[in-house]
C-alpha cells in the first residue's frame, strides 16, 4: 500500500486532464513522453500510476513542457493545478 | 437491465422490525401527522445548528459519505442554491423515493432550516424522480413555508444524479457530469457556492435540528452515528426499504428482515458502484467510511448509496455482474472517452472472461487497471470496483464455468 508513496517522485504541480474535452488528439503524448502514454485509443493515460489518473503529477523539471501541453491542447482539456 | 425508479410503488419498512426515526410519522405523514409527530420547523439560531450538525457527525447519504457539516464550512460564500438531491439514478434504489412519499416534510423541513441558517435568500430546489416530485409538490402545499421551493424532476439516466449533472441541469445544460476542479460549494449553479444534499440527509438534519447531536448519535457507532436507509432487493426477499443504526452487522439487518442466511450467497452492497460481499463476510458492519478504505474486510462495509442485492446460493453472481456492467456501460454519459470506450469493453471482456469462453485474465486485469481515475466523474471507477469484486467474490464460480457448469445449471 505505501509502494507508491515511497516511490513517488518529487512533485512541483499536478496536469489535470478534462476528460469531458479530451478527444485523443494526442499533442500532449508528443510532449510528455515521460508523463503520459497513450492507451489503446490514443488517450493520455500516466506512464505511471498514481491513484488519481486526472491529475498526473509533473516533477519540477517537467513544468515546462507540461505549460507547453497545456498552450498546445486543441481542445484546452488540459490545466496545470498547483498541489494542494 | 431498466430503471425501477419510475415503476414500482415505495415501500415502507414492516412495522416493528427495526427502529425508525425518518418514518415515525407513519405512512404518507401528511403535514398534520409530521407536525403532530416531530412538532413545527424549530428556529434555532444558525450558529446552532451547524455546531449541532459538526457535533453530529452526520454523513451525506447520497453515496459520497461526505461530513454534513464540512460541506458547510466549506461554502465560500452565502449559497445562491440549495439543492436537495433526490433524483436517485440507481435502479436499485428506492429510498429517497420511499422518504419523498412518506416523509416529505422532514426533507423540506432540513431544506427551509438550513436555507434559514446558512443561505437567507438562496433558491431552494428539490430534484426527484416523477413519483417523489409528486409527492413533495402535494407536501409543499400543505404548508405556508414552501411556495419558494422549486421541484424538478430528474432525468432517469444513471450518472443524472451526479451532483454536478444535478447542478449542470438545473443550469439549463444537459444533466451530464461536469469535469470539476472546482467544489460546487465555491461555484455551482450560476456559477455561485451551491449546497447540494441527498434527501435523506434533509431529513436527518430536520431531526437534529429538533432533538440535538447527542440524540442523533444515541442510534449507531461512534463512527457511524446515526441511522441510515438501505433498499434491499433480490433473491429470498420481497423489495424494501429499512433504516437501521449506523454501523449495524450485513448479518444484523439480514436476520431482521427475516432473510434465511444459509439461501444467500453473497450481497452487492452500495448499488452498481458498490461492492459484492461474500456471505462469509456478513458479519462486517456497514458505515459510512470503511477505516480501511477499501469498502469490506476488517474495516467494515461501505454503506455506499444505501443499496443491498441478495444473490440466493443458486444465481450465478457473474451472470449478474455481467448485466450489471452492461448496463453501466450503456450508461456512460458519452463524454469522456476512457470511460465511452472502455466500458463496453472492460463489459465485453468481464463476459468472455467470466464465462469461461476466454481464459486469459490479462484482458479484463489491464482494463480494471487502465480506466480507474480517467473521468470526468466517479462512474469508470465505481464500475470497476464492482468487476473487480465480482472477479474476487465469485472465483468459485470462475471455477465451475472453466469446467463447463454453472451455479445455474447446465453450462455457463
Ligand atoms: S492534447 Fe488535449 S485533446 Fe489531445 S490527447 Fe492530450 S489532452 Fe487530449
Ligand atoms: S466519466 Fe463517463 S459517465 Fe462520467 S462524465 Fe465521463 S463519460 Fe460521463
Amino acid at each position: 500500500m505505501t509502494r507508491h508513496a515511497m516511490s513517488a517522485p518529487s512533485t512541483s504541480a499536478t496536469l489535470h486532464i478534462d476528460w469531458t474535452r479530451c478527444q485523443a488528439r494526442g499533442a500532449c503524448l508528443d510532449l510528455l513522453p515521460d508523463l503520459l502514454r497513450p492507451d489503446d485509443d490514443g488517450y493520455p493515460l500516466a506512464a505511471t500510476p498514481p491513484r488519481e489518473r486526472s491529475d498526473v503529477p509533473v516533477p519540477p523539471a517537467g513544468l515546462p513542457a507540461a505549460r507547453d501541453a497545456v498552450d498546445l491542447c486543441p481542445r484546452l482539456a488540459l490545466s496545470l493545478r498547483p498541489l494542494p | 437491465m431498466t430503471s425501477t425508479n419510475a415503476a414500482t410503488t415505495a415501500m415502507m419498512p414492516p412495522e416493528g422490525t427495526l427502529p425508525s426515526r425518518l418514518f415515525a410519522a407513519g405512512h404518507r405523514a401528511d403535514a398534520a401527522r409530521h407536525v403532530a409527530r416531530f412538532g413545527p420547523v424549530p428556529v434555532p439560531a444558525a450558529a446552532d445548528l451547524v455546531m449541532e450538525l459538526r457535533a453530529s457527525g452526520l454523513t451525506g447519504r447520497g453515496g459520497g459519505a461526505f461530513p454534513a457539516s464540512k460541506k458547510i464550512d466549506a461554502l465560500a460564500g452565502p449559497p445562491g442554491t440549495i439543492i436537495a438531491n433526490g433524483s436517485e439514478g440507481e435502479p436499485l434504489s428506492r429510498k429517497d423515493a420511499t422518504l419523498l412519499e412518506h416523509a416529505p416534510h422532514l426533507v423540506i423541513d432540513g431544506l427551509v432550516l438550513l436555507s434559514a441558517a446558512v443561505g437567507p435568500g438562496a433558491r431552494l430546489v428539490v430534484v426527484a424522480h416523477p413519483d417523489g416530485a409528486e409527492s413533495v409538490r402535494r407536501a409543499l402545499l400543505e404548508r405556508r413555508d414552501g411556495g419558494e421551493i422549486e421541484v424538478r424532476v430528474a432525468e432517469d439516466r444513471f450518472v443524472a444524479g451526479e451532483a454536478t449533472a444535478v447542478v449542470a441541469g438545473l443550469s439549463g445544460a444537459p444533466a451530464t457530469p461536469k469535469d470539476h476542479p472546482v467544489h460546487l460549494t465555491e461555484r455551482g449553479v450560476g456559477r455561485r457556492p451551491t449546497l447540494l444534499f441527498n434527501v435523506e440527509t434533509l431529513a436527518h438534519i430536520a431531526l437534529i435540528a429538533r432533538y440535538g447531536a447527542e440524540w442523533f448519535r444515541s442510534s449507531g457507532t461512534a463512527d457511524d452515528p446515526g441511522t441510515r436507509l438501505f433498499s434491499i432487493s433480490g433473491d429470498g426477499v420481497a423489495e424494501q426499504v429499512v433504516e437501521v443504526p449506523g454501523g449495524s452487522r450485513l448479518a444484523e439487518v439480514l436476520t431482521a428482515i427475516g432473510v434465511e442466511p444459509t439461501s444467500i450467497q453473497a450481497a452487492l452492497v452500495g448499488g452498481f458502484h458498490g461492492r459484492w460481499i461474500a456471505a462469509g463476510d456478513f458479519g462486517g458492519r456497514l458505515v459510512a467510511r470503511p477505516a480501511d478504505g477499501n469498502g469490506n474486510g476488517n474495516g467494515g462495509i461501505a454503506a455506499g448509496a444505501g443499496v443491498v442485492l441478495l444473490l440466493g446460493a443458486a444465481s450465478c453472481g457473474l451472470r449478474v455482474s455481467a448485466s450489471i456492467l452492461d448496463y453501466l456501460a450503456a450508461e456512460s454519459a458519452g463524454q469522456c472517452g476512457p470511460c465511452v470506450l472502455g466500458l463496453p469493453r472492460l463489459s465485453h471482456r468481464f463476459a468472455e472472461y467470466s464465462s469461461g469462453r476466454d481464459s486469459d485474465p490479462s484482458g479484463v486485469r489491464y482494463l480494471i487497471e487502465t480506466i480507474p481515475g480517467r473521468g470526468a466523474c466517479h462512474h469508470p471507477d465505481g464500475t470497476v470496483s464492482l468487476a473487480r469484486s465480482a472477479l474476487a467474490v465469485f472465483a468459485g464460480e470462475l471455477d465451475r464455468h472453466r469446467s463447463g457448469s454453472c451455479s445455474e445449471g447446465g453450462l455457463a
